[in-house]
């Protein structure tokens, strides 16, 4: 997994392949888990802040500034069923690697992508943050709730759920291996979903 | 034997002038917004022709069922004990209250929890609490649940109807089976799977999304942000992706849509892929794991690799059955109305099975692609259509603006030719489907038909 970069991930796919998608897949199963609660405020701490810290630079559109908490390699994942399925076997509601999520903002920016023309206003609000170890050193997994009011076409609404942070530690820094929003409508219709959870 | 029961009447019918409503280049805008108009629509479109209600593979197994819906009619879709698939209303004889309030299972029987009446899966009335207080004959056939008169499928599609008088499924569907057919069959042994859905709403009428289904002419504008996005690293002289062929003059590529007759019709884009295994995966545009899974695919099988990659490739052709399912890329779309301006429209993603062609490694590197080059439209296209229905519900509210059009081509019979099958052809952009669909929608509104339930013995 810290194996240098082979080609540009913002330019090619190369890395969403069977080992990342096990990685993923085990990655979700069984990890909230209270023996592997982390207690050291120090540690909760730091990754709250990256979560506020990621939350803000959505709602502010600051779209270039969010791609940088990611991992170079990483996945964007909304499933769509409760339980979250296998991605290898079943469509998501969403399941984009860093092309496809900058695809998105590119989209957002070609002036013409008018599901985001008046764009939304978004604030995202995150608690219950509760952090997790794994079996690798360098790996942390992040629960939190988060509750997203987005006002779009005259009206607010709520999308609301949990998110799972995949974290992985690269040069000293945690980055984002891995961002699950489980939508607790995941399973339902949604009108308009095409803004960034 | 069968009983058969009056069908749902409306205390009020409104009359309604529908030569005026629906002219040959243009409808009234009441038909997206009178609530009065959709409410016929579920008894003479949804119920009074063949609807689309499952997919085979969603209920494999014996007693396996699914929820569904006739129009606004809860239904249970099942495979009774006897392998029989059947339609159920999700209603509970007794007090009207729905039976099963799951998506999906397994079982034999439903028991409705409000006040334990318990039906067998073939709609059977098997017992209820404290029978003896009844001076009624439980076993009365009429306290069996009712169920639609007619299911049938083709190759795996499921459809009802409460209108005995129409004709056999196949007839009906007529040549837009040959569409179908091609779609299943790139797979040699024809078998998709559903595998769950992207699930989309949008707050205007049903027939805004039917209307676009086979639209040819909005594709460059509002998809414009998709298109460009797809093509963001071309170099200039390099092949364009994913939609980019309807940029220039679409109406002189060899791609067409075609009016099958009764509401059906398809919009065709494969005469613009090249004739070739690899010729679908060669503009499909760029998809999570695409690069690593190609790779592999082309190591294990060589030459073979161009089939199996088109198997993930998005097929380029929108086939529509009217009213409610649209074969498109490789989802199976359903539109469900909900009220006059709220529409449901479920993508069901489908994967392909391995029928002895491949191995089973080749199919699991298939659907891995195929399941991410579906998510691509409903992200980043479909949501763009769905604002523009919503826009369109928002500006019928003009009332005295009163006209919708669909009149390009309209007057041009040199745009058309018509086969043998009375099947009519034209430019991609054209709107000769819409006239045409509308006209069966306006011949379905104007009949009276004779609207049946079943309750077996």
């Amino acid at each position: 997994m810290n194996a240098p970069v082979k080609h540009d991930p913002a330019r090619s796919s190369y890395y969403l392949g069977d080992d990342l998608y096990q990685e993923i897949v085990d990655g979700y199963a069984d990890w909230q888990n209270d023996a592997l609660l982390v207690e050291d405020r120090n540690v909760t701490a730091h990754f709250e802040r990256l979560l506020y810290r990621e939350a803000r630079l959505l709602d502010r559109g600051l779209y270039e500034e969010w791609l940088k908490v990611f991992a170079p390699e990483f996945v964007y994942w909304v499933p769509g069923t409760a339980d979250g399925g296998d991605p290898r076997r079943e469509i998501a509601v969403t399941f984009d690697d860093r092309r496809r999520t900058e695809d998105r903002i590119f989209r957002f920016r070609t002036g013409y992508a008018w599901s985001q023309s008046p764009p939304s206003r978004t604030v995202h609000l995150i608690g219950n943050v509760e952090v997790f170890r794994t079996a690798r050193e360098r790996v942390m997994m992040v629960r939190s709730n988060f509750s997203i009011s987005e006002f779009w076409s005259g009206a607010t609404r709520t999308l609301t759920g949990s998110y799972g942070h995949r974290f992985i530690e690269i040069g000293g820094q945690w980055l984002i291996r891995c961002k699950r929003v489980d939508l607790i409508e995941c399973d339902q219709c949604l009108r308009n979903p095409s803004i960034v959870l | 034997m069968l009983e058969k029961v009056p069908g749902p009447r409306l205390e009020m019918p409104p009359t309604y002038d529908w030569d005026d409503l629906v002219q040959a280049d243009r409808v009234h805008r009441t038909l997206y917004t009178d609530p009065n108009i959709f409410a016929l629509e579920m008894t003479h479109i949804f119920g009074g022709t063949w609807v689309y209600l499952a997919h085979e593979s969603q209920i494999p197994n014996n007693n396996d069922f699914v929820t569904a819906k006739l129009g606004l009619r809860p239904l249970i879709v099942t495979r009774d004990a006897n392998g029989k698939i059947r339609a159920l209303y999700n209603r509970c004889t007794h007090r009207g209250t729905t039976l099963c309030r799951w998506d999906k299972g397994n079982t034999k029987s439903f028991q409705c929890p409000y006040h334990g009446w318990n039906f067998l899966n073939t709609g059977q009335l098997r017992g209820v609490p404290w029978p003896d207080g009844y001076t009624a004959d439980i076993r009365d056939p009429k306290f069996n649940l009712a169920q639609l008169e007619r299911v049938e499928s083709y190759r795996g599609f499921i459809f009802g109807t409460l209108n005995p008088d129409m004709p056999p499924l196949i007839e009906w569907l007529g040549p837009i089976t040959k569409p179908i057919d091609d779609w299943l069959d790139r797979n040699p042994g024809g078998k998709v799977v559903v595998c769950e859905a992207n699930r989309l709403k949008y707050k205007g009428n049903w027939k805004l999304a039917y209307d676009n289904s086979s639209d040819g002419y909005h594709v460059i504008y509002s998809h414009r942000s998709l298109i460009e996005t797809e093509n963001r690293f071309n170099d200039p002289t390099g092949k364009e992706k994913g939609m980019a062929f309807y940029k220039g003059s679409p109406d002189k590529l060899e791609m067409y849509v075609a009016y099958t007759g009764n509401g059906h019709h398809f919009k065709d884009k494969r005469p613009n892929i090249e004739k070739r295994a690899g010729g679908l995966w060669a503009i499909e545009s760029l998809h999570p794991g695409m690069e690593y899974y190609a790779e592999k695919l082309r190591k294990r099988l060589g030459p073979r690799a161009d089939a199996a990659l088109d198997l993930a490739g998005s097929e380029p052709v929108n086939i529509n059955v009217f009213p409610n399912l649209s074969l498109l890329g490789n989802h199976i779309q359903v539109f469900e109305p909900v009220s006059v301006s709220e529409t449901n429209a479920v993508w069901y993603g489908t994967r392909v099975e391995d029928d002895g062609t491949w191995d089973q490694e080749t199919i699991d590197d298939i659907n891995a692609l195929r399941m991410r080059t579906q998510e691509g439209f409903p992200n980043l296209g479909e949501v763009d259509d769905i604002t523009n229905f919503e826009q369109i519900q928002v500006g019928l509210g003009c009332l005295e603006d009163e006209w919708v059009y669909m009149n390009r081509g309209f007057g041009m019979p040199e745009r058309f030719r018509t086969d043998e099958q009375g099947v009519i052809y034209g430019p991609a952009t054209d709107e000769v489907f819409m006239r045409e669909y509308i006209k069966e929608w306006k011949r379905l509104m104007q009949a009276d038909p004779n609207l049946i339930v079943r309750r077996d013995p």
